[in-house]
């Protein structure tokens, strides 16, 4: 059975149903249960639902303190960017310690941040940063685009023993989507074909999968099938599903809301060029953001995003259809 | 006659004090490789503080912290593997000077990171306090870290939600390379602190006694309930920041002044004890664990890939 939820309250059905299933998880947060009536506070108590200072060094070093102590930690921290404020413990402290310990800690540790808020928030706001988690060692890293997934994939995270950065897309908040009843659990690195199709493979991130799917139904309109993956988790990343799919149609477009040169698109296509080169019959093309920071006039901010356009733009010409030059 | 508590205060800082000179030996013949950073000088802080808790007491060192895990249980010869990089050390070779951990004793971690680990044990300290026992959290750190924002935000929020937490400063005048005027015009770091009504005191960390005593005071009223509390320790640090650090920017002390600051010249004096027997037990013993260390094979370089995550 399911029930139809935004994808925002999807993530906070798999919070609560994780604190009430495991007493060892923890939900901190800037803002969380500043009132009696907030429902965490209400259902699991004020020693488990903790209100922070805005101090993320500290806030989020605390939280990875009681994880290594064996508790299950969730961290409400907003904006992505408030995670680079306290960069040393996400990817310094928190990730390294299982490692460094010979594995004597663990540190099931959840730190959740929502990126890419691009609707007039401007350059600080708005990044889409999960790429520059992607190759840090011990962290794993997760992008959900449904509200299925939202929940699936923070009901794995709050179970995992390691860190995990749980990115969720601003701009999907109220879209609403058919979430399961009761326990539900994504496993990590397992890709979601979205879509089959056998012309071309569309690898897209995040807010980009809506964005690949509507121009996959505009190419399917002039006969070309793209088959559009959904990685799901970057850390660790299906490439399997990935190198199989190009495999089949020998073309491969990544979309990716990323800056290019620091985006998870570009991982992906090493990765293709790397271990899949035999496969392919035309260059990969890559629909990223450009590398700039996000402009807060509506035009420009357009601008600088991928859109349908921009991926039709990318298929016709790994097809041969249109000239290569951007 | 000493007693035997203040006999086992001395043997504590021999220990410590043999086994440091011996690391930083090894230094010199590359068997102990890499960035290493000793507390020769400091043993009255770690002996004073660590030998006053129990295995359940989680402890935190920062990067000068063999005296640290030392102090607080860790064998010699576990962590003479560590450093050698062997199969036998504490953490199998992975983790080195900066990064001992031995849970056992309740040694939850060094860090290398200035400051990085004062809100680690603050979630210790939370997470103590969440399973009701009467536990603490201890953390280590010099004076360097007290001008970070992370240490500002951590007495916060240690005061914030009365943690049983006891902060500990090795306050040696100097923060890596620079001394503490350069840093700060703020001299004493429980003066720093002032605003958060944390409990506090400075005590002379060179008089392992003057730790101790003090130190036990929190403790108590920390088991009881109470906390946070700060503990600045004034000692010397008579080594470099690091193995090998020409040390440009200060002067050696003279020989007489050292004999008046070194922690154990000074409970032998107090004492009346002579340290030749003391010392060549603890000679010893750091002969016998760098033997150990030595026979432990190196660690296979497959575990490099096999660590990376929890399963």
């Amino acid at each position: 059975m399911a029930h139809e939820l935004p994808y925002i309250a999807a993530i906070g059905e798999a919070i609560a149903e994780e604190m009430a299933r495991d007493e060892s998880v923890l939900y901190f947060g800037q803002n969380i249960a500043t009132h009696e009536d907030d429902p965490f506070l209400k259902q699991f108590g004020a020693d488990r639902v903790r209100v922070t200072p805005i101090s993320e060094t500290a806030e989020i070093g605390m939280a990875v303190g009681t994880a290594i102590a064996g508790y299950r930690p969730v961290v409400e921290l907003y904006m992505a960017e408030f995670m680079l404020v306290a960069m040393d413990q996400v990817v310094n402290e928190a990730n390294r310690f299982h490692y460094m310990s010979k594995g004597q800690v663990k540190v099931p540790l959840v730190l959740k941040a929502g990126y890419g808020f691009t609707c007039g928030w401007a350059g600080q706001h708005t990044g889409t940063i999960y790429s520059m988690f992607m190759g840090v060692p011990g962290l794993k890293v997760v992008v959900p685009s449904t509200a299925a997934d939202a929940k699936g994939l923070m009901t794995t995270a709050i179970r995992d023993d390691n860190p995990v950065c749980y990115f969720h897309h601003y701009l999907l908040t109220l879209e609403h989507g058919e979430v399961p009843d009761g326990e539900y659990a994504v496993p990590f690195g397992k890709a979601d074909v979205r879509r089959a199709g056998g012309d071309v493979t569309v690898v897209a991130i995040g807010w980009c999968v809506d964005r690949a799917l509507n121009a996959a139904e505009q190419l399917a309109a002039s006969g070309i099938e793209a088959e559009v993956i959904d990685p799901r988790t970057l850390a660790p990343l299906d490439m399997d599903t990935i190198l199989k799919s190009v495999a089949k149609t020998g073309r491969l477009v990544v979309v990716d809301q990323s800056t290019r040169h620091g985006s998870a698109a570009a991982v992906i296509a090493a990765e293709v060029a790397s271990e899949g080169f035999g496969s392919l019959k035309a260059p990969v093309k890559l629909v990223t953001a450009l590398d700039a920071t996000v402009p807060y006039s509506a035009p420009m901010e357009e601008y600088l995003l991928p859109n349908e356009t921009k991926v039709v733009e990318a298929v016709q010409q790994v097809l041969g259809n249109a000239p290569v030059a951007a | 006659m000493p007693t035997e508590e203040e006999l086992g205060l001395l043997r504590a800082m021999w220990r410590i004090r043999v086994f440091e000179e011996r690391v930083g030996a090894l230094t010199r013949t590359n068997e102990v490789h890499g960035l290493v950073h000793l507390s020769v000088g400091q043993e009255g802080v770690a002996v004073g503080v660590c030998g006053a808790l129990r295995d359940d007491d989680a402890v935190y060192g920062n990067h000068r912290a063999h005296g640290h895990a030392i102090a607080k249980g860790a064998p010699l010869a576990s962590v003479m593997a560590e450093l050698m990089g062997r199969e036998g050390g504490l953490c199998r070779g992975m983790g080195g000077s900066m990064h001992l951990v031995d849970v056992a004793h309740g040694f939850l971690g060094a860090t290398g990171v200035v400051g990085g680990n004062v809100p680690l044990a603050l979630g210790s300290a939370l997470a103590l306090s969440l399973q009701g026992g009467d536990q603490v959290a201890v953390v280590f750190f010099g004076d360097g870290a007290v001008q970070s924002g992370i240490f500002v935000e951590s007495v916060n929020l240690a005061t914030l939600w009365k943690l049983p937490v006891i902060l500990v400063c090795e306050n040696n005048g100097f923060a890596e390379f620079t001394p503490r005027s350069a840093h700060t015009n703020v001299e004493r770091v429980s003066d720093v602190v002032s605003p958060y009504g944390i409990e506090r005191e400075t005590v002379d960390g060179n008089d392992v006694v003057a730790v101790r005593t003090t130190f036990e005071r929190f403790l108590a009223k920390a088991r009881a309930g109470g906390g946070p509390f700060l503990l600045e320790c004034l000692t010397h640090r008579l080594r470099g920041h690091y193995e090998g650090d020409p040390q440009h920017y200060r002067q050696a002390l003279a020989d007489e002044e050292w004999q008046q600051l070194d922690p154990i010249l000074r409970l032998q004096r107090r004492l009346g004890v002579e340290g030749e027997k003391l010392e060549a037990e603890a000679r010893a013993e750091v002969d016998a664990a760098e033997r150990a260390a030595r026979e432990s094979p190196f660690p296979p370089p497959s575990l490099t890939a096999e660590l990376v995550y929890a399963r």
